[in-house]
């Protein structure tokens, strides 16, 4: 009986757990179809507030500038993080690899402002000495995502990495496949879930500073996440819930798609022991 | 071995930081051969088979295959190929791509790929498998998958990294068979890494025992079982009763040699002369020891005990025998006739027979 | 061959380099520089800075001002306490959750870990902006206080160092969780049968044998928490008070609002020192932990 007792008093602190992380998104979402300006008052079904938000050119124009400068960052992090991860995983180790893990390690525990900092100082001592950047914006925003964005994706690749069979590639050695293939063949194919995961993450990294873009921006080349602050500085704003509630939708089904597709692979996973079973089980 | 060397080693040498995993390696292996090395965890067997594949590079020595020195060759250069013992089948590809990747690689035409894939496909008997993902396969499946990946190449010489050690042992003893019957077939030298000896004596026609990183002996396996080099060799080659003693006298072949275990004088064989006076082992197996209840007239060797233990093991009984001096001797009985009584109790006093052509002596 | 080999470390080493490790030697500088002239750009060319420390020496005012100025030293302390109490809050509200996930059933399991990932991929400060519109004045929390009648006129909670420990909690509790629960998943749950079998009551179970085998997940989770907490800027600017001075909040209003690039680059490699290399120590050594065992 006492058993129970813990069962149920595990499942409350799960509910208030989950109820704290979901409230908030819930509100959201419902006063984003509040007719009311007041955002206690209901008002009635509404969504001139969406309306209000695809009406509003700066939010659009932010928004688009986020995405391209997150799917630079994006992409650049997962060149660099990959090359990284490949170079510190390689045994023996070659040289810089000890400097290299630090400076792929420092980023991760650098505060945002000090990152943001010293990438603009850097920036503005570049345009005195050489002339480049020529002032800042999208491009010098992008250049300080790819290098704090490379850390996580790093990470990201060089887990994976580890949990290859070193065998696979002496196998593909062994089978006249030169280190080039032997990566192009098998390492690359391998990995191409985490390269995926490294890219959305860093994407969503992107996409979701505000610190580091603060320094790092020009006049005119506000961010969105800039103008979100500005606007959540200045107090109430009915567009904020419909934009929220836009975000967290595409969020979902984003992460619904990958439940699925993880639900699809789940049989593979954890494959050989079912198979063995059921050899019969796996067919296509 | 009168036909010419096919892989030849030659004082070949490896160590990782302060261990030597191989130390002054020379073999030479012919043409068509199972060859088998057989040792236990770090004697350097798998060290070895990796320099063979191009793995490892030696540290010295030469490494040559049907007369080239392979020695600096990558392993994607090498005419040999490797069957690893984690399989090491490539997850992403089905077992037609996994068994094509070498082909690919070797630049062959599509159509002689196919051609060979479907060979190799019915050498394992995979025919009907040929699509699935190695995900999909069990585990024996995943061993042919293995074997005929490796084969696919043609390699002058096949190496295999403990074929059999990912399958439970049903599986194992009608592969090893399998195993033979493809080797046979294809002609392709094979050398086999195994830390189980009942599985180098079947499968090879030839075994090399290595420990502590050298060759300790280079026999068929009657030979091995029959005259092992070494006491390391005779007890890990089967079982095999030691006792330790000084050469007391020699006549000929047959040496006496007193054991102060048992407090009498050995009678044996030595296949080389030995001094008078040399610290030796005798080496008797236990089915070599005949069981008596009454005293023999005369023997090379009788020994008095009693019974201490019985192992039943179905062909065969295993008895321990406390002898007066209080050393145990380990003797075997076939069961030649169906009897369901063992043929002795323990406690029971028994006289234990065998002549010097059955013992053997050992300096080493 | 090897030139390609070469290039897998140079090229993120090249750019880590310049656009991480160098910022830091300008930061440095920039902290020790003079006061620029009226009119000229606030960060000295490297020639004319090297001119004026071999004429005046390093200029360490900003240095001073760090030790002098208290407002300095409680940014600090702030910055170590918000993060602290946070974490500590984070492991006590995310530990239920993350053993909760970990006994469920595998398919239960996928979709609890996914609803614990999937408010760190909206957007931080979306989510911020959410919890204003709660912890408000008139907000959620205080109508269903006032309802209740646990207070009787609306507390305030927004713009209150309350509101900073709920927004950290709220942002970081995902990054808890996650390595608790794959830590208590890899654990053996017969262990706490063969703890039961051999007299252990349920929580003499939990505290001997669960607790101490998911501390990995504790000290991952927590570093997790921690390390961006010290730093967090948006929290405490968004949901604190005036009062709720953080490293973070001084560097961006030296630089956003006082314009001092130099002041702030002081502070920011006084951080530097006190938290980020020591956060960095500690993390590599548990790597290295971790590569050991």
């Amino acid at each position: 009986m006492k058993r129970d007792g813990y069962a149920i008093g595990l499942r409350a602190a799960m509910a208030v757990g989950y109820a704290f992380l979901y409230v908030p998104l819930v509100c959201v979402v419902v006063y984003s179809f509040n007719a009311s300006r007041l955002v206690t008052v209901w008002g009635g079904f509404s969504t001139k507030w969406y309306g209000a938000l695809f009406a509003n050119g700066p939010i659009l124009e932010a928004a688009r500038r986020s995405f391209a400068i997150a799917a630079m960052a994006a992409t650049g992090a997962v060149l660099i993080g990959t090359l990284a991860a490949l170079a510190l995983s390689r045994k023996p180790p070659p040289r810089g690899q000890g400097a290299l893990s630090l400076l792929v390690a420092a980023p991760l525990v650098m505060p945002e402002v000090i990152l943001g900092l010293s990438a603009l100082l850097l920036f503005v001592g570049m345009q005195q000495a050489v002339g480049w950047p020529a002032g800042r914006g999208m491009a010098t925003i992008a250049i300080a995502h790819v290098t704090f964005c490379s850390c996580y994706a790093t990470v990201v690749v060089r887990a994976r990495l580890a949990q290859l069979d070193p065998a696979l590639g002496e196998a593909a050695m062994d089978l006249g496949a030169r280190p080039l293939a032997v990566f192009f063949r098998i390492t690359l194919p391998l990995i191409a879930p985490a390269l995926v995961a490294g890219w959305l993450l860093s994407f969503t990294l992107s996409l979701d500073d505000l610190v580091v873009a603060s320094f790092t921006s020009g006049p005119g080349s506000s961010t969105l996440p800039m103008l979100i602050y500005s606007k959540v500085k200045l107090g109430v704003t009915p567009e904020m819930n419909a934009l929220a509630t836009i975000v967290i939708g595409v969020v979902a089904v984003f992460v619904a798609i990958a439940a699925w597709m993880l639900r699809q692979r789940e049989p593979v996973a954890h494959d050989s022991v079912a198979r063995n079973v059921r050899p019969g089980a796996g067919s296509k | 071995m009168t036909a010419a060397s096919y892989l030849r080693l030659e004082g070949v040498r490896k160590r990782f930081a302060d261990v030597v995993a191989v130390d002054d390696v020379s073999l030479d292996i012919v043409q068509g051969e199972f060859f088998a090395l057989l040792g236990g965890s770090g004697s350097g067997k798998s060290t070895l088979l990796r320099m063979l594949a191009g793995l490892e590079r030696p540290d010295a020595g030469r490494i040559l295959i049907d007369g080239v020195d392979v020695t600096a060759m990558p392993p994607y250069e090498r005419p040999v190929n490797l069957m690893f013992q984690s399989y090491a089948l490539f997850p992403h590809l089905s077992v037609r791509e996994n068994i094509a990747f070498g082909l690919r690689q070797q630049g062959l035409p599509r159509d002689r790929r196919e051609a060979r894939v479907a060979e190799m496909l019915k050498l394992v008997r995979l025919e009907k498998l040929g699509e699935r993902r190695p995900d999909q396969l069990s585990g024996g499946q995943r061993q042919r998958v293995a074997l005929a990946r490796a084969l696919a190449r043609e390699p002058k010489i096949l190496l295999l990294d403990e074929p059999l050690g990912a399958l439970d042992r049903r599986l194992r003893e009608q592969t090893q068979f399998e195993l033979m019957n493809v080797q046979r077939r294809v002609g392709t030298t094979f050398i086999v890494v195994t830390h189980d000896q009942d599985e180098a004596m079947t499968m090879a026609t030839r075994v090399a025992v290595m420990d502590g990183g050298r060759i300790v002996q280079v026999a068929t396996p009657p030979e091995l079982y029959e005259n092992p080099a070494t006491r390391l060799v005779a007890s890990f080659i089967g079982d095999a009763n030691q006792f330790v003693g000084k050469v007391e006298s020699v006549a000929g072949g047959t040496v006496a040699v007193a054991s102060p275990d048992l407090g009498i004088s050995l009678r044996a064989t030595a296949r080389e002369p030995v001094a008078v006076g040399t610290e030796v082992a005798v080496a008797v197996r236990p089915e070599k020891i005949d069981v008596r209840e009454q005293a023999p007239e005369a023997a090379d060797n009788v020994l008095r005990g009693a019974v201490v233990q019985i192992a039943y093991l179905g062909d065969i009984s295993l008895y321990h025998v406390r002898t007066s001096g209080g050393a145990i001797v380990r003797v075997q009985e076939t069961h030649a006739e169906r009897s369901s009584d063992p043929h002795y109790a323990v406690g029971d006093e028994l006289h234990l027979v065998w002549p010097a052509a059955s013992a053997l002596v050992l300096t080493a | 061959m090897n030139r390609a080999r070469w290039l897998v470390t140079a090229v993120p080493l090249a750019w880590l380099g310049v656009f991480f490790l160098l910022p830091f030697l300008v930061v440095v500088a920039m902290s020790l520089a003079p006061p620029a002239p009226p009119g000229h750009s606030p960060l000295p060319a490297p020639g004319e800075l090297l001119r004026s420390w071999a004429a005046n020496g390093l200029d360490w005012r900003h240095y001073g001002a760090l030790f002098s100025d208290s407002l300095y030293a409680s940014a600090y302390l702030n910055s170590l306490l918000f993060a602290g109490v946070s974490t500590l809050a984070c492991l006590v509200l995310g530990y239920p959750l993350a053993y909760g996930i970990a006994r469920a059933k595998p398919a239960a399991r996928a979709v609890l870990l996914l609803l614990v990932v999937l408010p760190f991929w909206t957007s931080s400060l979306l989510r911020n902006y959410a919890l204003i519109g709660i912890l408000k004045g008139n907000g959620l929390l205080n109508q269903v206080l006032l309802a209740t009648g646990i207070v009787d006129r609306p507390a305030e909670i927004l713009h209150t160092d309350l509101a900073v420990y709920i927004g950290i909690v709220y942002g970081y509790l995902p990054f808890m969780v996650l390595p608790l629960a794959a830590t208590l998943m890899r654990l053996d749950f017969t262990l706490l049968e063969a703890a039961a079998d051999l007299g252990a009551r349920p929580f003499d179970a939990f505290w001997r044998v669960t607790w101490p085998l998911s501390r990995p997940g504790v000290i991952a989770g927590s570093l997790l928490v921690f390390v961006p907490a010290v730093g967090e800027f948006v929290v405490p600017d968004l949901l604190g008070g005036p009062r709720a001075l953080t490293i973070g909040r001084v560097i961006w209003t030296e630089f956003f609002s006082n314009r001092d690039w130099a002041r702030a680059a002081a502070v920011a490699v006084g951080v530097l020192v006190l938290v980020a290399l020591p956060l960095l120590w500690f993390e590599r050594r548990g790597e290295r932990g971790d590569a050991a065992t």
